[in-house]
């Protein structure tokens, strides 16, 4: 079963990355983009049956090791077809 | 003393660590291997600087999930003195053994200068031997030394006396919101910390490169500043009780 997991910093936490893409692009004449924020995509298979097993492993290893829940949010998704 | 000495692929201060505690200082030091599902039977561990695991995924996170680590958590679970210096810092955060966690600078450069550090807290293994409020230089090299943790935990932190060192200028000012004395923006100017009970402890700056005359603030500052931090920082490194 495919899974997408999206960490991203939580609101509040200074992403300084976003910020150095965002003074890139203005330097670009894209002003006009603000608040950039970046993430990180993470795919997998798990071997499972149904997608709310896998969005429930996926989740543990969350946890466990892909994202930092001090400083960072997940989200799971099923990938689109 | 005996000190355990973890290595990571992509550890780069163990040698550092194993010619200041070593070869200055007269420690036996030991090295383990992240493989490695024993750390010996030492008096003190050391998880040392560098870029661990190519800093993948995030700074120490692969780190912590190593055999090697297990044994270190058990090591320091038991109440074992456990110090981790710059990647180490960041690999103890990561595993829980200390709160918290470092961020990206917010310069977003890549900091590699000496800093000044005032003395918070003589609570733990690695500062009895200091005073509070005392001041000396240290090397820094560091792109993630950014300290953070949520409000509580920062409370928690300050109420139990854990910060043990903030970055300050030469007079021991703090000023967190200045990029100079507090030159990756760490939440407080926080350069290091321990846990509640006080033995384990995590620092972003390098003292064990600055325990020799030789490579430590030559055209520095102040007159006696030269030879006062070279033995502060030896100091930190004598392990005494």
């Amino acid at each position: 079963m495919k899974v997408q997991v999206l960490v991203r910093l939580k609101e509040g936490v200074l992403d300084v990355q976003g910020k150095a893409v965002e003074h890139g692009l203005a330097g670009l004449g894209y002003e006009d983009i603000g608040s950039v924020r970046v993430g990180r995509l993470v795919e997998f298979d798990v071997d499972c049956g149904s997608f709310a097993e896998a969005k429930d492993r996926a989740s543990k290893a969350c946890e466990a090791l892909l994202a930092n829940t001090i400083i960072e949010d997940f989200e799971i998704r099923e990938p689109a077809a | 003393m005996n000190i355990s000495l973890i290595v990571f692929p992509g550890t780069n201060c163990d040698h550092d660590i194993e010619y200041s505690c070593g070869d200055v200082l007269g420690h036996t030091v030991t090295s383990y291997w992240h493989s490695d599902a024993e750390i010996g039977s030492p008096d003190i561990v050391i998880v040392p600087g560098g870029f661990s695991y190519g800093d993948y995924l995030r700074c120490g996170a692969l780190a912590k999930i190593s055999p090697v680590m297990k044994e270190v958590e058990k090591f320091a679970q038991s109440g074992g003195p456990v110090l981790g210096i710059c990647n180490g810092f960041q690999i103890l955060c990561e595993s829980g053994l200390l709160p918290g966690v470092l961020l990206q600078n917010t310069s977003r450069r890549f900091l590699s200068r000496f800093v000044s550090l005032k003395v918070e807290s003589k609570n733990t293994f690695f500062t009895s031997h200091l005073s509070e409020g005392d001041v000396f230089e240290c090397p820094v090299a560091h792109f993630d030394g950014n300290f953070y943790i949520d409000p509580s935990g920062l409370s928690e932190l300050e109420e139990n006396n854990q910060v043990i060192f903030r970055y300050c200028d030469q007079n021991g000012s703090v000023e967190p919101e200045c990029s100079l004395t507090n030159p990756n923006g760490s939440l407080g100017a926080i350069a290091g910390i321990s846990n509640k009970k006080g033995n384990v402890v995590g620092l972003m700056p390098h003292p064990e490169r600055a325990v020799d005359m030789l490579v430590s603030m030559i055209g520095g500052r102040t007159g006696n500043a030269l030879s006062r931090q070279t033995e502060v920082n030896r100091e930190l490194f004598s392990f005494q009780a």
